[in-house]
């Protein structure tokens, strides 16, 4: 190792057995987070100092039991620790083990020790094990694994001094195996170690095993399991000192009865939803207005204060209202973040599996869908990101694809405008008002639609992947704010940098084609809204806004509304309309500006009666009635519902599937789901 | 050969010793998770539509599904 390079420590462990805590005292905010390379597992590294001033590079692996992989996140701590040319390959390993659960976590460190890899013992949570009545002799444990034993407390801190100094030393693996593998596949063995003479019994039988050398490798895997526990049993015995119980696990066994009783259970999950739902909806709104604000004053600024001309342009209508775009979400993640960061940390997210794994399992769903389907209300692009926690692939693609078909709060001003417009302000049977049931309907149609969607999807999608569902269920913990306030920055950072670039360059495209147009049309638009208006009186914003509705109606936005025109008409809409949806891709609520710079309206955010009433003013031709009837309306209102478009959904799907076949076929699924449902429901009512 | 009882069949507090996996695959999912041969196991409680169930092994809970539950053997 050349001096410059840093040392790099790997932390590996079971789930739950603190070593997110660990790491997040180890780095602090010394934190990247990235993906392993060609999956989307969350790669943490950072950078920790140790005590001597000197920095090294900290991984934080993912939770495994075992190395022999069960899941895609095992596959990556394998992949990483049984490829000594690998560039994440550690130089010191740090096995994280939870005191109160030692035998199981013993598995995973005796394996990384047989490997031949220098490791250290890092015994966590042994309080826990002391309120359990267990504590154990530690000089004894270090003497018998031969390996540094560190005592820690992760979530408070505890011991991480002593650690840090231990890796200052040189960590030297041991020689002797805890268990020897060589009697189960004695031949293979001992061919690859003539060739490997400096690597462990242990190491070769991984490496026969990944390549296919060894004959019965599943028969071989089940003897290596059940003989090293029974070492580890006996190992344990040993250095056991029993105390009394303080009555831990009753504590959380209480708790159980309550949560996870059959109906109190279920009241206090849908609780726990309402919060989410109404803190994403209602706390994130003043926060998100508060930056749609000062965007748009920003813009404004920008265009009146800087000298007029192409540049100042984009950057007041283009670039800064792109950079909004990004911002204005924030909000929201943030809070959603919080609220699963303390679900997970509390151990109440594995109840929640508990609870929904049977009926979520029917769709092809998991139990851990019901969150991200449920933040979808508010918004898709945080509840894409929450299906991380989803580890079966299959399971975690339905989530995503079938997310955005919830009606998200972006869909809602647009439900708003539409209702007013085409459903009376009646009431049925005395008590329901019409427009308040539409509305419920258009929410009751995405969800369908999400059920739907998803059972479709698991009878077609294939997969190797074995859908099953063995996890521990962790007591419960009270949360650490550290780890909650360092998932918040985390998972903000991911989608400003990562979909956020995605999302201004887009917004850059609509800016354009919004604001060229083929011919000189655009640049005479003030001269010929002028001529056209000769005669006539007008104020000096009036005549602002024609010219501003006379420009989009002759840009290439425009172009492309009047093409669409043609495919869009059997849905009732016309090139207007067609304007509309194109714009309505950068996101659904442009919508209603996009309806008010058309229809000449003061200012973009203009009062919804003024649009309606200039939008119900508007005749068709054809016929000679109002354009926009209960049909045209219902049928827009049901485009609404499914269609695809939101451009910063998109980005993250693409983020969070690594590549551009699921967001391709999310547009082609739900844009042609939208054409099919809205022609349907026009030719029903008209 | 009587069919064994399984850790499916355990009612709510009761004990049983696993004797052997009729699912190979699962199986090796379930040693890794401590469920070997000889440990001795709790069932807790179910879910409450009857399905995952929660179990105790040396200690720990452990949720897995009925069908699942249904592949590892007690010794009688």
């Amino acid at each position: 190792m050349s001096k410059d390079q840093r040392k790099r420590i790997a932390l590996v462990g079971n789930p739950n057995s603190g070593k997110s805590s660990l790491f997040n005292q180890l780095t602090g905010l010394n934190q990247k987070i990235g993906n392993f390379p060609g999956v989307t597992v969350d790669k943490k590294s950072g950078i920790s100092v140790l005590t001597n001033g000197k920095k090294v590079e900290i991984i934080d692996l993912p939770g495994t039991y075992s190395i022999y992989p069960k899941s895609n996140d095992e596959t990556v701590v394998a992949d990483i620790l049984l490829n000594k040319e690998g560039n994440l390959f550690p130089d010191v390993l740090v096995v994280v083990i939870d005191a109160s659960n030692l035998k199981r976590n013993l598995l995973l460190f005796t394996q990384m020790k047989d490997l031949g890899l220098p490791v250290i013992l890092a015994l966590n949570m042994v309080d826990m094990a002391d309120r359990k009545g267990v504590g154990y002799d530690l000089k004894l444990l270090e003497k018998e694994i031969g390996a540094p034993v560190i005592s820690i407390n992760a979530r408070i801190g505890k011991g991480v001094e002593e650690l840090k100094k231990a890796l200052e030393e040189e960590v030297k693996p041991s020689a002797n195996s805890f268990f020897d593998v060589t009697e189960l596949a004695k031949e293979e063995i001992a061919e690859y170690l003539k060739k490997h003479s400096n690597d462990t019994a242990y190491w070769a039988l991984q490496q026969l095993t990944i390549n296919g050398k060894i004959k019965q490798k599943d028969s071989v895997q089940a003897k290596d399991t059940t003989l090293r526990y029974g070492k580890i049993n006996r190992l344990v015995k040993q250095i056991e000192i029993t105390k009394e119980a303080v009555g831990l696990k009753l504590y959380s066994e209480k708790i159980d009865k309550i949560l996870t009783h059959k109906i109190w259970g279920y009241v206090i999950f849908l609780s726990v939803l309402f919060v989410i739902f109404q803190a994403i909806f209602a706390w994130a709104s003043w926060p998100m207005d508060l930056i749609d604000v000062v965007f748009s004053e920003l813009s404004v600024w920008l265009s009146t204060n800087l000298p007029a001309g192409v540049f100042t342009d984009l950057l007041a209508k283009g670039l800064v209202p792109g950079v909004g775009g990004v911002l204005i979400f924030i909000p929201q993640i943030a809070i959603l973040f919080a609220f699963i960061s303390l679900l997970e940390e509390s151990g109440y997210m594995a109840r929640v599996v508990f609870l929904m794994d049977k009926i979520m399992r029917k769709f092809g769903l998991n139990g851990k869908s019901v969150v991200p389907l449920i933040s979808s209300v508010a918004c898709a692009i945080p509840a894409i990101m929450a299906t991380r926690t989803i580890e079966n692939w299959k399971e975690r693609m339905i989530t995503i694809f079938v997310t955005p078909l919830m009606s998200c709060s972006a869909r809602l001003p647009v439900y708003t405008i539409l209702i007013a417009l085409v459903i009376p302000d009646e009431y049925v049977l005395g008590v329901f008002n019409m427009q308040g049931l539409v509305l419920l309907s258009l929410y009751l149609l995405g969800f369908v639609a999400v059920l739907f969607s998803a059972y479709i999807l698991n009878k077609i999608m294939k997969t190797t992947e074995r859908s099953f569902l063995i996890m521990e269920l962790p007591t419960y913990k009270t949360p650490r704010w550290k780890n909650v306030g360092l998932t918040i920055i985390e998972k903000v950072k991911t989608f400003s940098f990562e979909a956020g670039k995605i999302i201004i360059a887009v917004s850059i495209v609509l800016w354009v084609l919004a604001t060229y147009g083929p011919g000189d049309n655009i640049k005479n638009a003030e001269q010929n809204v002028a001529k056209s208006l000769v005669g006539t009186k007008y104020t000096q914003n009036e005549f602002n806004d024609k010219v501003a509705s006379y420009k989009l109606e002759n840009s290439y936005v425009a172009k492309l509304g009047k093409a669409i025109e043609p495919a869009i008409k059997p849905l009732g809409f016309n090139w207007k309309v067609g304007i509309a949806l194109v714009t309505s891709f950068a996101a659904r609520e442009v919508f209603v500006g996009t309806m008010s710079t058309i229809y000449s309206i003061e200012s973009a955010d203009g009062d919804v009666n003024t649009i309606k009433s200039r939008m119900g003013s508007e005749i068709n031709p054809e016929t000679g009635k109002p354009y926009f009837t209960l049909a045209v309306g219902l049928s827009l209102m049901v485009f609404y519902v499914f269609a695809m478009q939101c451009m910063s959904t998109l980005a993250i799907t693409y983020r969070e599937t690594k590549g551009w076949k699921w967001p391709a076929l999310q547009t082609i699924y739900m844009s042609g789901l939208a054409y099919m449902l809205s022609l349907l429901t026009f030719n029903l009512f008209s | 050969m009587s069919k064994a009882k399984t850790v499916g069949e355990l009612k709510p507090g009761e004990n049983g010793t696993i004797c052997c996996f009729t699912d190979d695959r699962l199986s090796l999912k379930l040693l890794d998770m401590g469920c070997l041969p000889g440990t001795s196991v709790q069932m807790k409680f179910s879910a409450p539509l009857g399905d995952p169930l929660c179990i105790d092994v040396d200690g720990y809970s452990l949720l897995l599904r009925k069908a699942e539950a249904h592949t590892i053997s007690l010794v009688e």
